[in-house]
């Protein structure tokens, strides 16, 4: 039996099956607070119209160019459904939903070849639903990346706190890239407002490995270069304990348990001095 | 026995992913914050020469008891290129790299019990113990 069997019941009872898909598919139950019962009918249509074009030119290799259309759709709608908030049943559901009502009408009108036919309509739309699925999670990894790209711009605040006196307080776990970032922002920012003092604060991080200490000190080092002292504050006690048995050094740079012993520092070190206004009656 | 999860060490957030996990395992285990912080900056170190020198490999991470005290264990393995001498990456500041040369022996030096198992061509195992 020719493939075009598949392809000749699409078209012939394109409506009766739209029909029955979209029954099957409330059936299944829709997200209505994500998705109306018109945009669910018009995207219904046009992927059996798309199927049924395709499925004429045969229907074993997904890959080939007249399959394009039917692939370009329902990546389009599975990137979109992983981003509004569907679940991966959800979305995989759409595809899988039309076995039912495109198995009956195979049953009624192919006879004796009903079986072989099923079983040609159940390899497509089983891969098909597979192509849907790799698709949603790609719009997922897509969201999760921008996240992360959005996380690192986000964590990097430089602040001055008085003229002359940076500070970058780090929040969260420091890998390669995100100390870099951190690291080239504050010595940019030094350059740009001509900072004696920088107070890198580590209050935020779980973590001082070799890794993160490497970067700080490489950022001392570069900082001292540009004219600049750095200060480490924010140092608790289990992470002092730690950097002494990694057996890391941190030789002349000057570090304080909190930020603002830090300010003090750092106010002394410009010659500012703090006075509180005597009461006056 | 206790909990015991593999995680994939495959890129730089695993290793995130794995401080994150031993520090569950670490709180646990009842284990101190001192000595909480210093098992996870172990497992940062050895998780990280596995992923750098040994191509990736994976983390075992399980809980168990030693001496009737409760203990975190962790086994960190890659089938990389391997150590030739270990001795000698052992040394404080060795490194093949651009590092510091202090993750292997400053691993060591920040758990409770230290094993490492490695040959040319085979690959690269690391265990390291923390207790209460
Ligand atoms: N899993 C591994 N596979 C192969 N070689 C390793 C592995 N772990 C460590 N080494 C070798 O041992 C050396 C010392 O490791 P160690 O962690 O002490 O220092 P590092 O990684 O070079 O620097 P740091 O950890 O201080 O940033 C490494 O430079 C590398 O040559
Ligand atoms: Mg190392």
């Amino acid at each position: 039996m020719p493939a075009s069997a598949l392809a000749e019941l699409l078209k012939t009872y394109e409506s009766e099956l739209l029909e029955e898909w979209i029954g099957a598919q409330r059936a299944a139950g829709l997200r209505s607070d994500l998705i109306d019962l018109d945009t669910v009918v018009s995207n219904s249509r046009e992927l059996l119209k798309l199927l049924a074009v395709a499925a004429e030119q045969g229907i074993d290799d997904l890959g080939a160019r007249h399959w394009e259309p039917v692939r370009g759709m329902l990546e389009r709608l599975s990137r979109a459904q992983s981003r509004q908030g569907f679940s991966p049943s959800e979305t995989a559901t759409f595809v899988f939903s039309l076995k039912e009502p495109l198995f009956a009408k195979i049953q009624q009108h192919c006879g004796a070849a009903s079986l072989n036919e099923i079983w040609n309509a159940t390899r497509l739309l089983d891969r098909l639903g597979l192509y849907s699925m790799e698709h949603f999670m790609a719009g997922r990894e897509t969201v999760i990346r921008e996240q992360q790209e959005s996380m690192l711009e986000l964590s990097t605040p430089v602040v001055e706190l008085w003229k002359g006196v940076l500070a970058v307080p780090l929040i969260g776990s420091l890998d390669s890239n995100r100390t870099q970032v951190v690291m080239e922002a504050l010595l940019q920012k030094i350059v740009e407002t001509e900072s004696e003092i920088a107070i890198i604060d580590i209050t935020g991080v779980p973590t001082v490995d070799t890794m993160v200490a490497q970067h700080l000190l490489k950022t001392v080092t570069a900082a001292k270069l540009m004219g600049a002292k750095c200060i480490i504050s924010g140092i608790r006690p289990q992470i002092a304990a730690t950097i002494v048995h990694l057996g890391v050094e941190l030789g002349d740079v000057i570090t304080k348990s909190s930020l603002a012993d830090a300010f003090v520092v750092a106010l002394r070190e410009l010659d500012v001095r703090l006075v509180s206004r005597p009461v006056l009656r | 026995m206790g909990k015991r999860e593999t995680f994939p060490l495959k890129q730089e957030t695993d290793i995130v992913l794995i401080r994150q996990r031993v520090r569950k395992y670490a709180e646990e285990a009842k284990l101190g914050i001192v000595s909480q912080t210093k098992i996870v900056t172990a497992a940062s170190e050895i998780a990280r020469n596995a992923l750098i020198y040994g191509g990736g490999g994976e983390c075992v991470v399980e809980a168990c008891s030693r001496d009737g005290r409760s203990a975190v264990y962790l086994c960190i393995s890659d089938s990389g290129a391997g150590i030739a001498d270990i001795d000698r990456a052992m040394v404080d500041g060795y490194t093949s790299g651009s590092g510091l040369g202090l993750g292997l022996s400053g691993a060591k030096r920040l758990v409770d019990a230290f094993a490492i198992d490695s040959a040319p061509g085979q690959g690269t195992r690391v265990e390291l113990w923390k207790w209460r």
